[in-house]
């Protein structure tokens, strides 16, 4: 991504130079050619249409050009691959905390391997963050309230700065981090022989705990809909609306169970809004969409450590 | 109330015709006024200014070791409160669009003159309120008030600070009326629309966006204050709002207030280069269409600035294909002054260096804006330096190097005096160079992944030296901002007296004495030519030096 970024950034620069040029050219040439002389007067000249408007309609096919390019881009940006490796990104006044799949737990350092995508689904406990990796060329603001979605894929071993790009109080500036990138192996060592507890088990035994298994069973006779299957998927709400059920349709449903009721069901759910950290939340969302994992598919980033390193 | 006595040989004048601190605190004369403004807006400016030297030292080494971490967050969010709403946008319609629209339109006051002191005194009120803030310990929420940092996690003083920007919004909104009824309803016979001087258009579109614009800031404020006292839960999701929602309702406004700050500034461009090309401007018409055209699209681009702020991907394309529509006038612009001086009979007295230099860095302003709204790249640049480096281009680029060249253009006619040639060009060098040494390396900081409001930035030596040379730069500026405040000053008492029309220019204002009566015009004018009737001009006295 940071090669097509900059592709475009030096496309821009290269136009640019070329109009500022131009630009500075005649007005320095006008400047000297025309100035004042004893006995020569201005000759005065109303305007010309044919060049106002030859002036507007080229500068905007060039516009449409950067805006186009920049559009592509961004679509490119802002939709994370299928099978990308998913991190959970718990942003606070001032660090950056990150939960693998696999269940390891960082504090402002995130490790992955080269070669494979990686999403991040991040919030935010306080106020807005911003995450920022400038080598990747990739920002997203992190938002209380709600998830936000962002992903890249390294292509070279090393340690890159992770800023925080969102004034977020005293230490903004101290909210910074690093971003490894290791060879597949080296961080496979990393990962360690799977000693830590995967998110989706933990928010699996949350889930029993709570009792939301109780109502959201597997088959369809619990008192709310199942669960099975549904991520990623359209849910068919009872004022007759279409969603579809992503990361943060889960998040909402769990934090506000009445702000979408699902076509056929009561709305008798308790809220959890301030009963479960924001922790606890994220496993709970990983266990639900580990439910329309497929048994053979990668969904929800298991098996890392095994992706092939590709180069971009 | 002292009434001035007229000694035998001196005519009376706006200045000379009262004396005395009431005179000047009741008066309701737009010249008067102004003057009132410019005292205001100088202090502000040199306020703001402060502020921004003490940001510059303190990122002079990459640890923070200057100020405190609070101590530096209140420094970056005052400097551009107080430059944005107490300098930039009052700056050029308050002084010099009080004091010139009337005299340009051939009138003898604004609609209104007496909400014109209204306006003032709500200035200064929140002026007053802003002071208090500063010296009660100041405000740390970014100029933007983003919540919910501002209304639920920062405890100082930000319920003064935003009621000071929403007192300051009314006398912005009352003005605009002022100058929108003005144009509608005052003008001379024979002043017909397509023979207004474009600093009129100019501060027409202004004033529009200042009258639909900025009620919506007022009333974001509020809600921001209500939130913080009363945690009505409007913005902060934790009591159930939305945070967006305030960045939206922000930026409604606040883009368009850029285009409050630079439009007037394009007025200023438009009469300095026609005067010292001794020609008419080149397409009239599609320079007046221009400035409503940015005014208008201006409104439609406010979220251009929260491309990575989880606004959905449809709504990111339409607001960036609107920000290059808005660009298209822009270039018009620039391509129009560039051809005005084709075939001209060019000097360059001090007004017409600034003009050189508002095109030459309104120029780069305006196509780094074309980065910015190129989507994918400003993901990456969006919230760094080169964003603080682009709208400084704009503001201090364009709209101060505007305001300074207008004052050059303008002082004799408001003071009656010449100030010194040599000087002033000296200081529109300075300027010159301290801004573009000051800003340019900040967009290389920017695109190299600085992020802005770092307070520290040990943890990236490599930011060290573009950020030294941006220092070394803004001392430059400093210098250059106060060369003009003094020979100004200096001007008022010792410098030559300044015949009516110094530069053989165009335009009512110049037929009348220097300085004007009080009521501008001792007979009513008809208007008879088309503006810039450079043809018509005798060059009577050698252009003033």
């Amino acid at each position: 991504m940071a090669n097509n970024v900059d592709a475009l950034y030096i496309f821009l620069l290269v136009v640019s130079a070329l109009m500022t040029v131009s630009i500075f050219t005649m007005v320095l040439f006008f400047a000297v050619r025309y100035r004042k002389r004893p006995g020569q007067r201005a000759e005065q000249i109303d305007g010309s249409h044919a060049l106002e408007i030859t002036w507007s309609i080229i500068p905007f096919c060039v516009f449409m050009v950067f805006f186009a390019w920049g559009a592509l881009l961004y679509f490119k940006e802002r939709k994370p691959p299928r099978d990308s490796a998913e991190v959970y990104t718990v942003a606070k006044q001032w660090m950056w905390k990150f939960e693998h799949m696999e269940g390891q737990r960082e504090i402002n350092e995130l490790h992955v391997p080269i070669g494979r995508d990686v999403k991040m689904i991040m919030t935010s406990q306080d106020v807005i963050h911003s995450f920022y990796v400038p080598a990747f060329r990739i920002k997203q603001d992190v938002l209380p309230g709600r998830y936000t979605v962002a992903w890249f894929r390294a292509t070279k071993p090393g340690t890159y700065h992770l800023f925080c790009a969102e004034y977020c109080g005293t230490m903004h500036s101290g909210m910074i981090g690093s971003v490894v990138v290791m060879e597949p192996k080296d961080y496979e060592t990393w990962m360690g022989g799977g000693g830590n507890q995967p998110l989706a088990v933990t928010g699996e035994k949350l889930f029993t705990e709570l009792g939301c298994a109780t109502c959201h069973r597997t088959d369809t006779q619990g008192r709310g809909p199942t669960l099975v299957g549904i991520y990623g998927k359209p849910v068919l709400l009872e004022d007759g609306r279409t969603v579809v059920a992503d990361e943060n349709y889960i998040r909402e449903s769990i934090l506000q169970p009445a702000a979408k009721i699902v076509s056929g069901f009561k709305p008798i759910m308790p809220t959890f809004q301030g009963q479960i950290s924001d922790e606890q939340l994220n496993a709970l969302v990983a266990y639900v969409k580990s439910l329309s994992q497929q048994p053979s598919g990668q969904t929800g980033g298991r098996n890392m450590a095994a992706a092939t390193p590709q180069t971009q | 109330m002292a009434t001035a006595v007229v000694e035998s040989g001196e005519r009376e004048t706006y200045l000379n015709r009262e004396y005395g601190i009431k005179s000047w605190l009741l008066t309701v004369d737009h010249k008067r006024i102004a003057l009132l403004y410019l005292m205001g807006i100088t202090f502000f400016f040199f306020i703001g200014g402060f502020f921004a030297l003490l940001i510059r030292l303190e990122l002079l080494t990459p640890a923070g070791d200057l100020v405190q971490a609070d101590t530096y967050n209140k420094l970056f969010t005052m400097h551009g409160q107080v430059m944005v709403f107490f300098f930039l946008i009052p700056a050029v319609p308050a002084v010099l669009g009080n004091f010139l629209i009337p005299i340009m339109i051939g009138a003898k006051d604004l609609a209104f003159p007496r909400i014109n002191l209204l306006s003032w005194y709500l200035y200064i009120i929140g002026g007053v309120l802003m002071l208090y803030t500063i010296i009660n310990g100041g405000v740390d929420t970014g100029w933007t008030f983003y919540t919910p940092l501002s209304t639920e996690f920062l405890n100082t003083h930000v319920i003064s600070a935003g009621l000071a920007v929403f007192v300051a919004g009314f006398s912005s909104i009352l003005t605009g009326l002022n100058f929108v009824v003005t144009t509608h309803r005052m003008r001379a016979p024979g002043m017909t629309w397509s023979r207004l001087p474009l600093f009129v258009w100019a501060h027409y579109a202004t004033s529009i966006i200042q009258l639909l614009g900025t009620p919506v800031l007022a009333i974001t404020l509020v809600l921001v204050v209500c939130e913080r006292l009363f945690h009505l839960g409007i913005f902060n999701p934790a009591l159930g709002g939305d945070p967006l929602l305030f960045q939206h309702l922000f930026w409604f406004y606040s883009h368009p207030a850029v285009y409050i700050m630079i439009l007037p500034g394009m007025g200023i461009v438009s009469e300095i280069v026609c005067c010292f090309s001794r020609k008419r401007i080149f397409g009239y018409q599609a320079m007046a269409m221009a400035l409503l055209g940015i005014a208008v699209v201006g409104f439609l681009v406010w979220a251009h600035h929260m491309f990575v702020a989880g606004i959905s991907l449809y709504a990111a394309l339409i607001f960036s294909i609107l920000s290059y529509f808005v660009a298209v006038p822009s270039a018009i612009k620039v391509f129009n002054w560039t051809s005005t001086m084709y075939k001209g009979s060019i000097t360059y007295q001090t007004p017409m260096l600034y003009a050189f230099g508002f095109i030459g860095l309104f120029t780069i302003g305006g196509l780094t804006g074309l980065f910015l709204a190129s989507l994918g790249v400003d993901v990456h640049v969006t919230d760094t330096y080169f964003v603080v480096a682009h709208f400084h281009y704009i503001m201090v680029g364009g709209m101060v190097m505007a305001y300074l060249g207008g004052m050059h253009f303008w002082w004799p006619k408001i003071s009656g005096r010449m100030y010194p040639e040599g000087w002033g060009r000296l200081a529109a060098l300075l300027v010159f160079v301290g801004f573009n040494l000051t800003f340019f390396p900040q967009f290389i900081l920017g695109y190299m992944g600085m992020p802005r409001r770092y307070w520290d930035y040990s943890h990236s030596p490599e930011f060290q030296i573009l950020n030294v040379l941006s220092t070394a730069g803004a001392t430059i500026l400093a210098v250059g901002y106060l060369l003009p405040m003094i020979y100004f000053l200096w001007s008022m008492r010792y410098g030559k007296p300044a015949p009516d029309n110094p530069w053989n220019a165009a335009g009512l204002e110049w037929m009348v004495p220097s300085p004007p009566p009080t009521f501008n015009f001792d007979e009513q004018p008809v208007v008879t030519w088309e503006a810039y009737n450079y043809d018509e001009i005798k060059e009577e006295v050698p252009v003033a030096q």
